[in-house]
């Protein structure tokens, strides 16, 4: 097999108002075929993206909140939320749907694929990657 | 005379809520649609510069957009009333005209 590379999904955009929340879902979906190392990154307005209790009956669009439950079973484990772009927003962890993924090294414990990481942090791990897609 | 605005944008991400409200007039009316319901949001970094600029304008909020988006009732600031698409109808009739702040 190929040499496995670290992808990093940025999401910099709210759900809705714009279509690129939901097309970066579907790369990072198509992308988890490939057996890559996949993160997603969520900051500026992409952290409203996980927001609970999304209900768009009345807007008549797609809700895809749930969609980013499934990501575990697709091997996508890793879900960066940066702390500052929370707060600056009047939100905080708790606001945020529970996602959690089975881990397949520790006897399928559920484990939370959320992690809440620091504006420093998110630096990191965006200088940590081979390829970055920004949505 | 009174000018509806609307706004459609977040506010942390462009700034037509800021000038919209730097723009209106006592009597005025802001409706928040799409994702500029994220202008109500209590605590957060432009929840300061809301508040101070509603002294003689009303807030509204198209509630479809504020549930699609998952925010809850307590996390919107108390000057904001929500309506639904009925209610937007009512304040476009309500005002002399609509302006959008896109």
């Amino acid at each position: 097999m190929s040499e496995v590379k670290k992808f990093l999904y940025v999401n910099r955009k709210a759900p809705y108002g714009t279509i690129y929340a939901l097309e970066s879902l579907e790369v990072v979906l198509i992308g988890a075929a490939f057996d890559q190392d996949v993160s997603l990154a969520f900051l500026d307005d992409g952290v409203f993206q996980l927001t609970r209790n999304q209900n768009t009956e009345t807007i008549g669009v797609k809700n895809f909140s749930p969609t980013f439950r499934a990501l575990g079973d697709y091997d996508v484990t890793k879900l960066y939320v940066e702390r500052e772009s929370l707060a600056e927003r009047g939100l905080s962890e708790s606001d945020l749907q529970e996602i959690t993924y089975e881990d397949e090294d520790d006897d399928w414990a559920e484990k939370p694929s959320i992690r809440i990481v620091s504006r420093a942090e998110m630096a990191d791990i965006m200088a940590d990657q081979d390829v970055v897609l920004s949505f | 005379m009174s000018t509806l605005h609307t706004v459609n944008k977040s506010p942390f991400t462009n700034g037509s809520l800021l000038s919209c409200l730097k723009h209106c007039r006592p009597g005025d009316a802001i409706l928040l649609i799409e994702d500029g319901v994220y202008g109500a949001l209590k605590g957060s970094t432009v929840a300061d510069a809301v508040c101070e600029n509603l002294a003689d304008v009303r807030l509204f909020l198209l509630g479809g957009d504020v549930r699609a988006r998952g925010i809850e009732d307590e996390k919107i600031l108390s000057q904001a009333r929500t309506v639904e698409y009925d209610g937007y109808v009512d304040l476009v009739v309500e005002h002399d005209r609509t302006q959008s702040w896109l």
